[in-house]
């Protein structure tokens, strides 16, 4: 138990320790999935406790940059969770047709992979052209791995499957182009997309989106964290825009669970509750409590 | 109550081995029980339907961020590690595969120690891997109660055999006999009791 107790004081020393030198702010981040992290890093370069790996982060910035492409969240692929893009197609793309113009926000984009086959959904379906798409990240590496557009050509059968069972309409290898062992993205899907900065955590509210994808990321949230996350995307969110999370992420047990409706069947993706309809909503509750009374 | 929660994880095998044990648990069981079994990623609601079906205990997949109840039996959700976190909640990730598994036993095993401690009871059962196995030591190490199914009721026994040559103190108990065991550890004191005796 001893044992415990002092690992847990070392993390939260770790962590304030790189706040305080580098900035980045990993307090609010949920512990499990953190300490997993840190332990696999402790193992893998024979450092043999934490605080012996703080005195490291504070001493060697190349040890911190390691630490922290550790701490971002980089398991992704090109339309993941296929039935999600289905959805996407079917039930927002409607919605979205009659607007003269159609701002995306991609929250913690990591290598890029979502924003790829959020363009190449958006071009089908006609309205690449009047969207601009923001995919924003806090970490610099991986950033740059999502402006390139270059992936291992491993990774394309599984890609292709994905793409064929999220309704496709087109053959997924017009969108990239193969090179020994990496295919680079069409140039063209990059057209309307601005790669960005921004840290959850930290950082504000970013533009009036019409959509929001941020998808596996709050897993490795707190939920007080969550809590600021969730606030940030209503208020980045035009009136009646949707949010839309990873399969198994929910605003059910959060501050904001009324503020959002869900709206497809067995998908997480939500419909901002406009402020008008939530007071129609609170009315219609306090007549309805009135009548039972 | 010595007991706060039961942990179990099964791979191969583990939907007929979670029927015979959930189905003994009766409705007011006062512990949680929380499962990691390897199933399909691509798997639907079909293990939790048929679970309640034949169970009076509830059964249901784990939400992320969701509370832990007592008398309640969750179920990892497919392709998504399960983790506990201090305040007593879940909390999930798609981190890379541990013992090539997601759900990884050996990661629900491990946060599920550091916040139960010697309240937490770990329970291994059939499998053809190793998954668990250093899970289960944790538990052991924290003070936990560890039990792994005996492999000669398992039907695939690799899982429980490995787990038995890292837990040196886990009760090997025949697969009928693991949900009347979890029952009688459910009352505090029989609980007393029975690791009197087998210690």
């Amino acid at each position: 138990m001893k044992k415990g107790e002092n690992e847990k004081i070392e993390i939260e020393l770790l962590l304030q320790a790189i706040l305080l030198k580098y900035g980045y702010d990993f307090r609010t981040y949920a512990k499990s999935s953190l300490k997993r992290r840190i332990m696999r890093r402790l193992s893998l370069s024979g450092i043999k406790t934490i605080s012996e790996m703080q005195h490291r982060v504070l001493n060697d910035v190349n040890f911190f940059e390691t630490l922290l492409l550790d701490f971002s969240i980089n398991v992704t692929q090109m339309f993941r969770d296929p039935f999600f893009y289905k959805a996407l197609r079917e039930d927002i793309v409607p919605a979205l047709r009659n607007q003269p113009a159609i701002k995306v926000w991609h929250a913690g984009c990591a290598t890029g992979e979502e924003v790829y086959s959020m363009a190449i959904l958006l071009k089908e379906e006609g309205l690449y052209n009047k969207s601009r798409i923001y995919a924003t990240d806090f970490n610099e590496k991986v950033l740059k791995i999502s402006k390139e557009g270059i992936y291992p050509i491993d990774r394309i059968k599984d890609y292709t499957r994905n793409y064929i069972q999220s309704g496709g309409r087109s053959s997924f290898a017009d969108y990239y182009r193969a090179r020994y062992d990496f295919v680079k993205m069409d140039s063209s899907l990059r057209k309307n997309v601005v790669f960005a900065d921004h840290n959850l955590v930290t950082d504000s509210v970013f533009g009036e989106m019409d959509l929001i994808v941020c998808r596996n990321v709050l897993i490795y949230f707190n939920r007080e964290l969550q809590n600021r996350v969730f606030k940030l995307f209503f208020d980045s969110l035009s009136d009646e825009g949707f949010l839309c999370l990873g399969s198994k992420e929910t605003v059910k047990y959060s501050d904001l669970s009324d503020d959002f409706k869900a709206i497809a069947k067995g998908q997480r993706i939500y419909r901002k509750e406009n402020h008008q309809t939530s007071k129609a909503r609170i009315r219609d509750k306090k007549t309805q409590v009135k009548d039972e009374v | 109550m010595r007991y706060d929660t039961i942990v179990v994880g099964a791979s191969a095998g583990g939907m007929q081995a979670l029927r015979i044990i959930l189905s003994t648990l009766p409705a007011d069981f006062p512990m949680a029980v929380i499962i990691v079994l390897h199933i399909q990623s691509t798997s639907d609601g079909f293990l939790i339907d048929y679970l309640n079906s034949i169970c009076e205990i509830t059964v249901k997949e784990a939400d992320e961020k969701e509370k832990i109840m007592p008398g309640i039996v969750y179920i990892a959700p497919a392709n998504y590690h399960l983790q506990i976190e201090e305040d007593r909640t879940f909390s999930l990730s798609i981190d890379e595969h541990v013992n090539f598994s997601r759900p990884s036993i050996d990661v629900l095993f491990e946060t599920a120690a550091d916040v139960y401690n010697e309240k937490l009871i770990g329970v291994v059962l059939t499998g053809g891997n190793r998954d668990g196995s250093s899970g289960l030591k944790r538990i052991e190490e924290s003070g936990g109660f560890t039990i792994i199914q005996d492999p000669e009721t398992a039907i695939a026994d690799s899982m429980p055999q490995s787990a038995i040559a890292q837990c040196k103190t886990a009760r090997i108990v025949r697969i009928e006999e693991i949900g009347p065991l979890l029952i009688a550890l459910s009352e505090s004191y029989k609980a007393d009791f029975i690791c009197k005796a087998v210690k």
